[in-house]
């Protein structure tokens, strides 16, 4: 039982530095909401029921554009399909644990909770419990992400509009490509995306994201073909 | 309708991890797939940046004296030289309120 929760709070320690950005984040959604015109409680329920930032963001601000909801929730889902790669990179940990585990598992699985399970379970390959140390990374992100949204709802009504809050919008998306700027591929995929995203505003039922995204991958597709070609 | 959109993409997201943590396993995964996957966030993420930079509310582009434009790009010069997610926020946002209000 002691072992359960010591990797249950083993996984909340390693999780909390990747929590320092997910405090503002979750304020910004919450305010978001709020200034986009949505009532307190569908804010929140993008929290609890969508759980996952830049998937809420994206959905809150084309459903108040006036998006259809196909478009609506196919871009959001487009903006959340990298945990594609979360799940199936931890399968091969957790095949073996009972639907209910994973169902609950998968409900918390986030890029910050990934990103330290991935590391442990790496090393901690023969440990029997080692959900654990998910279920208590995953948790914690989820405790706070709550609190905080719930936070951002209530500064959105305070906080003056001459703030421009919407501008942490762009500001958040950019923070979170930090990892990419070196990267020279990745420099022009995101390039591409960007401008075709302006270039393809107009495009009916606000489908500039989803359009400026497949074209921006297709592209990622043929740089990776055209490296793997030199590299040989 | 909204409450139809929430939930919708709720179980979209849901099923999106659980289907790859059931189903799909990395280890016997396409090296090709997974690579494309990791593009994700670069291809996806721009087509937010940069119209919520570049237009303003009616949509039209807006270049001449548009704050957001320098403040991003010191956000940007911070993001390459710090890799740290909240400096990048924390220095686009300084330096927007102090251009829109000096």
């Amino acid at each position: 039982m002691s072992k359960k929760i010591n990797l249950f709070f083993k996984g909340i320690v390693d999780v909390l530095p990747l929590l320092i950005p997910v405090v503002p984040f979750g304020v910004i959604v919450g305010a978001i909401g709020i200034e986009l015109g949505f009532t307190p409680l569908e804010t929140y329920a993008t929290s609890l029921i969508i759980f996952g930032g830049a998937s809420q963001i994206v959905f809150l601000q084309l459903f108040s554009g006036g998006a259809s909801s196909i478009i609506t929730i196919s871009s959001t889902f487009v903006v959340n399909s990298r945990h594609l790669l979360y799940g199936a990179s931890l399968s091969e940990y957790l095949n073996k644990l009972t639907i209910g585990w994973k169902l609950l598992l998968s409900y918390l699985l986030t890029d910050q909770a990934y990103a330290v399970s991935n590391i442990y379970f790496e090393k901690n390959k023969n440990e029997n419990l080692k959900h654990f140390y998910l279920l208590g990374s995953g948790f914690i992100l989820w405790f706070v992400w709550q609190i905080f949204t719930i936070i951002g709802i209530f500064l959105g009504s305070i906080v003056p509009e001459e703030l421009g809050l919407a501008y942490t919008i762009p500001l958040t998306f950019i923070s979170l490509l930090v990892g990419y700027f070196r990267k020279f591929d990745h420099l022009i995929v995101i390039f591409t995306s960007g401008v075709l995203s302006i270039i393809l505003y107009q495009a009916p039922l606000k489908s500039y994201i989803i359009l400026s995204s497949f074209i921006a991958l297709a592209l990622a597709f043929i740089l990776i073909k055209l490296k793997k070609e030199n590299s040989i | 309708m909204i409450w139809y959109g929430i939930v919708i993409s709720g179980i979209l997201n849901f099923l999106t991890k659980f289907l790859s943590l059931t189903y799909f396993d990395t280890s016997k995964m396409n090296p090709f797939v997974k690579k494309i996957l990791s593009y994700v966030p670069s291809a996806v993420f721009p087509a937010i940046i940069f119209p919520g930079i570049f237009l303003d509310s009616n949509g039209l582009i807006d270049f001449e004296n548009n704050p957001k434009i320098y403040a991003s790009i010191i956000a940007v010069i911070i993001g390459v030289l710090s890799r740290n997610i909240l400096a990048t926020i924390f220095s686009g946002l300084a330096a927007y309120w102090l251009i829109i209000f000096i």
